[in-house]
């Protein structure tokens, strides 16, 4: 999905020019294809209406700020370390990032998770954006703090399977650790709590506050096409789409949990959030993920069930699959072709600018080889 | 003494606003019913204190379903999923704190005060 507004979409007028020029036989047709262009401009950026009071309810304010663990530099830069270090894991070979990929909107692109030694999860992989703004963690919402959640998958034996142990004394062997530990958390020893406030503060820095559809909110009427701006019609009437039932407020999401009616394979049936709450409506219910970049986090549902969007779309429109404990929210939408395709041509729109995400480097121990040692001949081979 | 007055008769219609907005009906002998709605994704009160033997009744004013449980020791319910307009009443029967959620809507909490 590009951000390009539609003004920046109709530029290609010059090449019709030199076209024209070289070839007079084709110079009228082309002048009618500049024409058109000239023409078909100002409606490409005929501006749609302005948001209604109610829109701004979808207005993503400043980061909620956390008294326990508040964001400092220092903080974010050991956690930034810590994300991308696959050294935390059981055997060294699984890091944060190995799921919450930021070239993949800080998922995988995966129908369910991988974890480590190649073992297939259960469950997709959540993106962590806009995760400050959360107050749910987990798809099932075990986790009571994004600092409880980001320890979940070390301690989970199929995910990082870290050694706890092992990781502290590595952690605690390494300089550049232990300088990065003390600036982010001076006097406090390196533990599993700094370990997980600094995860915790670098996932609250991963923002997407900016996308047309929130320059729209402050006014640009141009920041959405027609079609967009008919789709988040869609998206928020309870006659029409009725998304914004469950995904709602600034992040899109109400976080809460529903059954969707997820088709499942018998026997294999995911409890979700009833293994947290054992109340018969939490059977198979699953928290609202948030919408915003949601464009570049596909599969989507809980098992990554779905391709795309429009399957998405196709799924809500003829109100889930397995009805056995389906949510009261959930039915038959009875969308036309025309307002699906408006519907995800909206959700395109929640996709905010895209940082370059810079890899850390990642504090080595100071144990170098000395000039003694003879440099391998062949690298390759020697890393094999 | 005019001014007391008028004070303490805006403070008790005051009160009376607040009472109305609680709307605790005397139910058989001492009982009450209290109510208690659901709009905009919370209770309207954080905090309700009722007597032993009187009960709540939960209604939900949003376009969409909520849940009413209590997984406390003074009282463990589950009022299921009902959507708008739904109405369901519990009873309060021992002392004690009650924890009160949605479980659809986890933020959505209130705590029932019951007293002997």
């Amino acid at each position: 999905m590009s951000n390009a507004s539609p003004r920046r979409l109709a530029s290609s007028r010059p090449v019709h020019r030199t076209a024209a020029a070289r070839l007079p036989a084709v110079a009228g047709l082309c002048a009618l294809v500049a024409l058109t262009a000239v023409v078909a401009r100002p409606a490409a950026a005929q501006p749609v209406p302005a948001p209604v009071a109610a829109d701004q309810a979808f207005r993503l304010g400043d980061l909620p700020p956390v008294a326990a663990n508040p964001i400092t530099p220092a903080k974010a830069a050991l956690g930034h370390a810590l994300f991308f270090d696959p050294r935390l894991s059981g055997n060294g070979t699984v890091s944060c990032a190995s799921c919450h990929n930021p070239s993949l909107g800080w998922s995988d692109g995966l129908k369910t998770g991988i974890g480590i030694n190649g073992t297939v999860l259960s469950r997709a992989t959540p993106t962590i954006v806009n995760v400050a703004y959360n107050t749910q963690f987990m798809w099932d919402g075990r986790s009571r703090s994004l600092e409880d959640q980001a320890l979940g998958p070390m301690k989970a034996a199929e995910e990082m399977k870290t050694d706890f142990t092992s990781m502290m004394r590595m952690l605690s062997s390494i300089d550049g650790y232990r300088d990065l530990f003390e600036k982010a958390f001076p006097g406090e020893p390196i533990g599993e709590a700094t370990v997980a406030k600094a995860l915790a503060a670098f996932q609250r820095t991963v923002v997407s506050k900016d996308s047309r559809f929130d320059r729209w909110l402050d006014g640009d009427r141009t920041a959405l096409t027609p079609q967009e701006w008919r789709g988040f019609q869609v998206f928020k009437d309870p006659a029409k789409g009725n998304c914004a039932v469950c995904h709602s407020g600034p992040n899109f999401t109400d976080n809460g949990y529903h059954n969707i009616g997820v088709a499942q394979a018998h026997g294999k049936e995911d409890p979700g959030r009833f293994a947290v709450r054992a109340l018969p409506s939490m059977k198979g219910a699953f928290k609202t993920p948030t919408l915003r970049d949601v464009a570049l986090t596909a599969p989507y549902f809980r098992d990554g069930s779905a391709a795309s969007l429009m399957e998405v779309v196709e799924h809500y429109n003829r109100g889930g699959d397995d009805k056995s404990n389906l949510s009261r929210d959930v039915r038959p939408l009875n969308l036309g072709r025309q307002e699906m395709e408006d519907l995800v041509a909206f959700m395109h729109t929640l996709t905010g600018r895209q940082p370059i995400v810079a890899l850390p480097q990642l504090p080595q121990s100071p144990r170098a080889p000395t000039a003694s040692v003879a440099r391998p001949s062949n690298p390759v081979s020697a890393r094999n | 003494m005019t001014k007391n007055l008028s004070s303490r008769l805006s403070c008790g219609a005051l009160r009376l606003v607040l009472t109305a907005a609680m709307i605790a009906v005397p139910a058989v002998g001492s009982a009450a019913e209290h109510v208690v709605s659901q709009k905009g994704k919370a209770f309207n009160v954080k905090t309700l204190k009722v007597k032993v033997g009187d009960a709540v009744k939960f209604v939900n004013e949003d376009p969409f379903s909520h849940n009413v449980f209590s997984l406390s020791a003074a009282k463990n319910f589950d009022l299921g999923t009902y959507p708008q307009g739904g109405a369901k009443s519990v009873t309060f029967d021992k002392p004690g704190t009650v924890e009160v959620e949605c479980a659809i809507h986890p933020d959505m909490q209130m705590v029932v005060e019951v007293a002997k």
